[in-house]
């Protein structure tokens, strides 16, 4: 603590700073939360600094609220900045050897995303082998009923080329906004009579109407990452990915061992790379998903709040789900109350006979309002119809 | 410390030298806030950054906003954001029904025919005509203290509102076509909430500084029972916030805030009830619960269970 004193201490010499540049102790600190996986802008860095000039960096307590303060942005951050301030500020001599060790400076002109990880997509070599020139010559339309589980590489890659290609509209609601119209059956708008009575010298000659515009409606998915639902998941969030108009707000979870949040990545980066990501897949032997807890979390932490009012909800899940049957019809029932719509999307047609599967998607299909079986690019053609509906 | 907002020389209000003082501030204004908090509103006063304040509901996110008020003696300036807000009912909007009004009677005095566009659209477009909305009121207010401005739930509102938010925030300006430029000479404190139905752009959190406001602990909450709610007894207002707190861990679908804490004591107290039994839980269950669910769920875990619990927290 003693060195960083000093450090922050010769920074600042001459009374506070105006325009404080980053001492390498704060750089390295950054560094070492970016390392830890929170996402820090650079000109949080200078801020970081600027606090530190405020509060002075004498007291620890004051140097972990002003870090916390600028640098964390959201309450998932708080835990790794805590492990990292521990880690950094603990000890001095120890802390001042990780900053001599830590990336210099110049790292921070770079953009902030500073893993530039290349997902691990396959995207055929170069060589052309007979099965890609099969594939590439293979009629659209065998592909299209083909089941994701028992493609090759090469023919996903080939789907998922085609699910760029369909287009995905989105349910719309009306907005508040109004936009102009010739109708007259629209609300006045003044503001433009006002202004074309001022062509005509004050004279009112056409009365100018506005009409409700609308907008498209928040697409959530939650997505089930169990064993045998892993490839349908990736191909539905890959879909998504594609297709997905930049005017739609698209939220997506991760349905695992515990409730992931994939909006980030969905929106940046490549889909693959997320679930590779999220990884802790359920074991199928392990009996399906908590499916119940699940979405309890989300209706709990995102859905209720806000986030599935009025929305469309779709669910990729084969209903196998390890909770009581009780549980998952009341959370569905929950979701179903704020929704505009939910659809359901089992891609796996359910064994006859066997009850489990059957009792969850059971509980949970009087609260659905589209049920669509299925598993290949056809079925997702039918889903886009059904989200834009 | 209460300054009547209508003299003039409230010179009293400075922008404050430590985190301590913040502390010490709040609190005389009835706010008990955490160290993590008040370092938070030290910093964004020294930098004239907004402060942007997320968490569950009812953990007194507001509140936090009116305290500033009170304290610099400011004027309180909220903006309740929704889906499809805009700028005519966020910052200004012109008269038109009395611009309207205005033509009419040039065009009848035969002003209009005499008079150039140029000259007409200038008396159109007066400050007279200019209705002021939230964000304009906060830029361009008078001397005096600078006023508090609160934009609540700020995930309500579109993309489109942020962005433009962001810019008025970036040099707390805003552009009127027809008028011109109004700055704040001096910036207006303000404080943005969020419940997070959805993450708010990373541009506009880099703009602000960030704090996730918790429940307050046990002492804490005691004590903000006392400060607002005075004529409850000390002993129930413990009773009560250990309740709280024991209903906190039932995993609820709405757990109870700081507000509820205080309605719930508040309550008791107006019943005369000094202590906390099943009986008297049992008839003011809808003061903490808004829920039916919630209820059903805390008299399934049982209210004498509640009661021994809460007991066995803080007796």
């Amino acid at each position: 603590m003693a060195e960083l004193d000093a450090t922050v201490a010769a920074g600042r010499e001459g009374g506070p700073a105006s325009d404080p540049t980053p001492e390498p102790v704060v750089v390295a600190f950054v560094a070492a939360l970016r390392r830890a996986g929170v996402a820090i802008p650079v000109d949080s860095t200078v801020t970081f600094s600027e606090a530190l000039a405020e509060v002075g960096a004498t007291d620890r307590n004051a140097v972990y609220w002003a870090g916390r303060a600028t640098l964390v942005t959201r309450p998932e951050d708080i835990e790794p900045y805590d492990q990292v301030f521990a880690a950094f500020w603990g000890e001095g001599p120890a802390a001042l050897l990780r900053s001599a060790s830590a990336p210099t400076p110049t790292t921070l002109v770079l953009d902030d995303t500073d893993d530039a990880s290349e997902p691990p997509t396959d995207d055929g070599d170069d060589d052309e082998s007979e099965e890609i020139q099969a594939v590439r010559y293979s009629p659209a339309e065998v592909l299209r009923h083909r089941d994701f589980a028992e493609c090759s590489e090469e023919e996903l890659a080939e789907a998922h080329r085609l699910m760029s290609l369909m287009g995905l509209g989105v349910a719309r609601r009306p907005s508040r906004r109004h936009r102009p119209t010739t109708a007259r059956h629209g609300r006045p708008d003044l503001r433009r009579t006002v202004r074309q009575s001022m062509r005509t010298g004050g004279e009112t000659l056409r009365r100018a109407h506005t009409s409700p515009s609308d907008r498209p409606r928040r697409l959530v998915l939650l997505a089930d990452i169990s064993g045998s639902m892993e490839p349908y998941s990736r191909s539905l969030l890959r879909f998504v990915h594609a297709a997905a108009t930049g005017r739609t707000r698209v939220e997506a979870f991760a349905l695992g061992t515990r409730l992931t949040r994939l909006t980030r990545e969905l929106s940046t980066r490549d889909p693959d790379a997320a679930l590779e990501r999220v990884g802790s897949a359920v074991d199928d032997w392990a009996g399906g998903t908590r499916l119940g807890d699940m979405l309890a979390e989300f209706n709990d932490r995102w859905g209720v709040r806000g986030m599935a009012r009025g929305a469309v909800v779709v669910i990729l899940s084969d209903g196998w789900d390890r909770g009581e049957p009780d549980q998952l019809a009341e959370q569905m029932q929950r979701l179903s109350r704020v929704a505009y719509r939910v659809v359901w999307v089992n891609p796996l047609k359910a064994t006859p006979g066997y009850e489990p599967l059957a009792r969850g998607m059971a509980a949970a299909l009087p609260y659905v309002d589209r049920f669509i079986e299925g598993h290949s690019l056809a079925a997702l053609e039918h889903l886009a119809k059904e989200i834009a509906a | 410390m209460s300054n009547d907002p209508d003299t003039t020389a409230t010179s009293t209000w400075g922008v404050p030298d430590s985190v301590d003082e913040v502390v010490h501030a709040l609190a005389d204004n009835d706010y008990l806030a955490d160290e993590g908090l008040a370092t938070a509103v030290f910093l964004s006063l020294r930098l004239h950054r907004p402060l942007l304040l997320e968490g569950e509901a009812g953990v007194g996110k507001t509140e936090v906003a009116k305290t500033l008020a009170r304290w610099s003696g400011g004027e309180l300036i909220r903006l309740q954001c929704y889906e499809g807000i805009d700028l005519a009912q966020a910052a200004y909007e012109w008269d038109y029904s009395r611009q309207l009004l205005h033509l009419r009677t040039a065009e009848a005095t035969g002003a209009a025919s005499s008079a150039s566009t140029d000259a007409l659209e200038d008396e159109l477009y007066h400050e007279r005509f200019l209705v002021r909305r939230a964000l304009l009121r906060a830029l361009d207010h008078g001397d005096g203290p600078p006023p508090v401005l609160l934009i609540d739930e700020l995930d309500r509102a579109d993309d489109e509102f942020e962005a433009f938010l962001l810019e008025i925030l970036s040099d707390y300006a805003i552009t009127v076509p027809e008028l011109g430029r109004f700055a704040a000479a001096v910036p207006p404190i303000v404080v943005i909430t969020s419940n997070r139905t959805r993450d708010l752009h990373d541009a506009l959190k880099r703009r602000c500084l960030y704090h996730w406001v918790e429940h307050p602990d046990f002492d804490r909450e005691v004590a903000i029972v006392g400060l607002r709610a005075p004529e409850v007894p000390d002993r129930l207002a413990r009773q009560v916030a250990s309740a709280t707190a024991t209903i906190r861990d039932l995993g609820l679908y709405k757990p109870p805030g700081v507000a509820e804490t205080i309605d719930w004591a508040s309550a008791l107290a107006l019943l005369g009830r000094g202590e906390l039994t099943a009986d008297t839980i049992d008839a003011t269950l809808g003061t903490v619960l808004k829920y039916r669910e919630d209820q059903e769920r805390v008299r399934t875990h049982g209210l004498e269970v509640l009661v021994t619990e809460a007991m066995a927290r803080h007796g």
